[in-house]
């Protein structure tokens, strides 16, 4: 009696699992996803992020409440995972209608066939309105718009920098280079500072090349040779590039810098660890509260070819398998009014994507004290390489520059950081459609 | 399984009730073991199957084109790399310092435990809690006692009186291998000390007393009594200690990621790098191939090398 009680329960936890397997395996069938008839999925990357998620929630409120057709669903991933969550519905081919994309990653995932093209004519604010770094194209053709921009900038003191007798630059007249080294020689020497430079080189992943590439541009090299996409080799292994390395370096083995910082690069520059903070426009709320009329905001150096910094951030898109176009077509538009990119700008500390939204906030209007931070991202922002291969080209300028400032040899390692790329650009047959 | 199944041949054909009994049992131990069977078929033997698959292909973790069959092409890449050698030293080394060192330890640990003092469990239990905390939050804490002004590098100058200043350990391609080492045998030695103490609790306690009346030391009766009566429970922990160290991953992802200058890179580490965040499933799946034929190897050897001897 009591093995067959077994039998029957062995059995039928066999066929449970047999059948819970089967209809794992044949549940994705079906044309779209990401829509239930009218009502669509929206993700974002906003879960740890309240301010902005906020707005997200307040766009998607007011369309639902606007019009009787369409509903919108929310479904919020923390940053850190989110990319990881959008490349494995991709994969089970489970996208949502509309979702978030951090900029440099659009043209990949436009090539890979994530995103459509969209086609936003007719909304309130008109696209060429728009900074050019928060708009996101491939192959000529619109496939993410951001409300907001970041840009990078300098942060210090104007006490230090007087008491040390250096220049304070300007937009119109940034640092050169020998300013930027006398200004970090001088700081040395006065002993205040263990390392007067704060560069934020304990940050990992996009941090790297979106913080120093800019500076390799301004030395004159660049991730890959943006002609054609076919090859890093001569840009980011030239002289120019090179001169950038030895330098990169030189500023841990002079001791301006640490090679490896602290947890919270921007609390040890409020602290007085460091005199400048190589940071981003969205600490500059926090720092004014603190420092008052003592912040200055100043613009990158210029090595030789001009202050650059990096452009594009979270921008909004329609994925490829998205069952209603339509209705995510309608909801992007919608979202694309004028109190939304302000609503973004407010609650994020960010630049806004268009002049109209800037003269509605405060710091950021013409003359403001932020408005800085808008004519850094229109005048040296250069966003980062427009091509598919960009998250291994990324990864791979990451561990490059690790390595440099940890001492390996300049025209050695970029010279196979550029050959790592020419191949993965060549067995990839140069990222063709 | 197979101890279960009557041998064809042994038995003379008919079908007696014995039969049917013997084929009743059959089918109960196919039910049995079917949803295991089937779990491990589906989340298992699958994907690797496919992965030993899509190594010999082009796939991508996001392409438009579908994969095609490039032959050995990612094989011949991995072999020119200098990065997979480094990753295969490294993950030697530190398999080869972890395995002895976290192996010894925990018996040492497990011996003073085992003694019938009072404060035991208090011990154990403090042995034990770095096991059951997240190898995640660990590894974020002693990166904190790692650093230049940390804990570590305050103790060592407190200790040698400020003669002595301890490196910038995780950032210091001499010492952020054995940095993680250190770390990680730290963390490991309690699971392994319970894998130990309960070997050492079914040796029986007369024959410790034998010994003890015919006049054999601590030393001798460790030797002849204790470590014959452990047999089994070493090879047990040898090869979960090999097999976890071989898989060296979250301290690195979390600590170095991999650098400086590839000097904590290891096999795992370089395989998750290049299938996610390069996107390269295929090559990936290729250095998951090699790796699999090596920790393969390995394995075979150790089981070769614990043999029942009779």
């Amino acid at each position: 009696m009591r093995s067959k009680v077994k039998r029957l329960a062995a059995t039928s936890v066999a066929i449970v699992t047999a059948a819970t397997v089967l209809a794992g395996c044949s549940g994705s069938s079906g044309s779209g996803s990401g829509a239930d008839g009218d009502t669509l999925t929206l993700w974002t990357h906003n879960a740890g992020n309240a301010a902005e998620y906020k707005v997200v929630q307040q766009i998607v409120d007011d369309f639902n409440a606007g019009q009787g057709k369409y509903k919108v669903k929310i479904q919020a991933f923390p940053q850190g995972s989110y990319n990881d969550a959008v490349v494995a519905a991709a994969s089970a081919k489970k996208l949502p209608c509309i979702l978030d994309a951090d900029g440099p990653n659009v043209p990949n995932w436009a090539w890979g066939g994530y995103l459509a093209p969209l086609d936003m004519s007719g909304s309130e604010t008109a696209v060429a309105d728009q900074l050019p770094s928060t708009v996101g194209t491939y192959d000529d053709k619109l496939y993410a718009f951001g409300h907001y921009d970041v840009a990078l900038t300098m942060f210090a003191r104007k006490s230090v920098l007087q008491a040390h007798g250096i220049r304070i630059p300007t937009i119109d007249k940034p640092w050169s280079s020998d300013e930027f080294t006398a200004a970090l020689a001088a700081l040395k020497a006065s002993g205040t500072f263990e390392q007067p430079l704060e560069m934020g080189t304990g940050g990992s992943g996009e941090w790297w090349p979106y913080a120093y590439s800019p500076q390799l541009q301004s030395f004159g090299g660049d991730l890959v040779d943006r002609s054609d996409y076919k090859s890093a080799k001569g840009v980011l292994d030239g002289p120019e590039a090179v001169a950038w390395a030895t330098w990169f370096r030189s500023l841990v083995t002079n001791g301006y810098m640490a090679q490896k910082s602290g947890t919270s690069p921007n609390d040890d520059f409020l602290n007085g660890k460091s005199a400048i903070e190589w940071d981003g426009s969205w600490d500059a709320a926090k720092n004014a509260e603190k420092l008052g009329d003592d912040l200055a905001i100043l613009p990158p150096v210029d090595f030789g070819q001009g202050p650059k910094i990096g452009g594009a951030s979270w921008q909004w898109g329609m994925s490829a398998t998205c069952g209603n176009k339509a209705g995510a077509q309608e909801y992007l538009k919608f979202s694309r009014k004028n109190q939304y990119f302000v609503d973004f700008a407010k609650a994020t500390g960010t630049i806004p994507a268009t002049a109209a939204a800037s003269a509605q906030i405060p710091g950021y209007q013409p003359g403001g004290p932020y408005e800085v931070f808008t004519q850094e991202a229109r005048k040296f922002a250069v966003v980062r390489p427009v091509t598919p291969a960009y998250p291994y080209i990324s990864s791979v300028f990451e561990k490059t520059a690790k390595d440099i400032l940890a001492g390996a040899d300049p025209k050695k390692t970029l010279s196979q950081a550029a050959d790592q790329i020419d191949a993965n650009l060549k067995s990839n047959n140069y990222y063709a459609n | 399984m197979t101890t279960l199944l009557p041998r064809a041949g042994a038995r003379p054909p008919g079908r007696g009730p014995r039969t049917a009994a013997r084929r009743r049992e059959r089918l109960t131990a196919l039910g049995m073991v079917s949803p295991a069977v089937l779990l491990l078929l589906v989340f298992f033997v699958v994907p690797v199957v496919l992965a030993f698959a899509l190594a010999f292909t082009s796939a991508r973790l996001i392409s438009p084109t579908p994969a095609h069959f490039v032959g050995l092409r990612n094989f011949t890449l991995l072999f020119q790399d200098p990065v997979f050698f480094r990753s295969l030293l490294n993950t030697a080394v530190f398999a080869a310092v972890v395995v002895p060192v976290q192996a010894g330890l925990a018996l040492g640990l497990a011996l003073l435990v085992n003694t019938k003092v009072g404060g035991t469990n208090f011990f154990r239990t403090v042995y034990f809690v770095p096991v059951v905390t997240s190898m995640v939050v660990i590894s974020i804490v002693w990166m904190f006692l790692y650093q230049k002004t940390g804990l570590v590098n305050h103790l060592i100058d407190t200790l040698t009186l400020g003669h002595l200043h301890g490196p910038d350990w995780l950032n210091d391609p001499s010492t952020a291998l054995p940095a993680i080492i250190f770390m990680s045998v730290w963390q490991g030695v309690g699971f392994h000390m319970v894998i130990w103490l309960s070997g050492l609790q079914t040796i029986p306690a007369d024959l410790h007393e034998a010994a003890a009346i015919d006049g054999a030391d601590r030393w001798a009766r460790f030797r002849h009594v204790t470590w014959p009566g452990l047999r089994a429970t070493r090879t047990f922990v040898l090869i979960t200690i090999t097999i976890d160290a071989l898989r060296l991953f979250t301290q690195v992802n979390v600590m170095t990621q991999g650098g400086p200058l590839d000097s904590t890179t290891t096999v795992v580490y370089q395989a998750v790098h290049a299938g996610y965040t390069q996107q390269q499933t295929a090559y990936a799946s290729a250095i998951s191939l090699v790796f699999f034929v090596l920790v393969l190897a390995v394995s075979l050897i150790q089981r070769f090398l614990t043999r029942e001897k009779d």
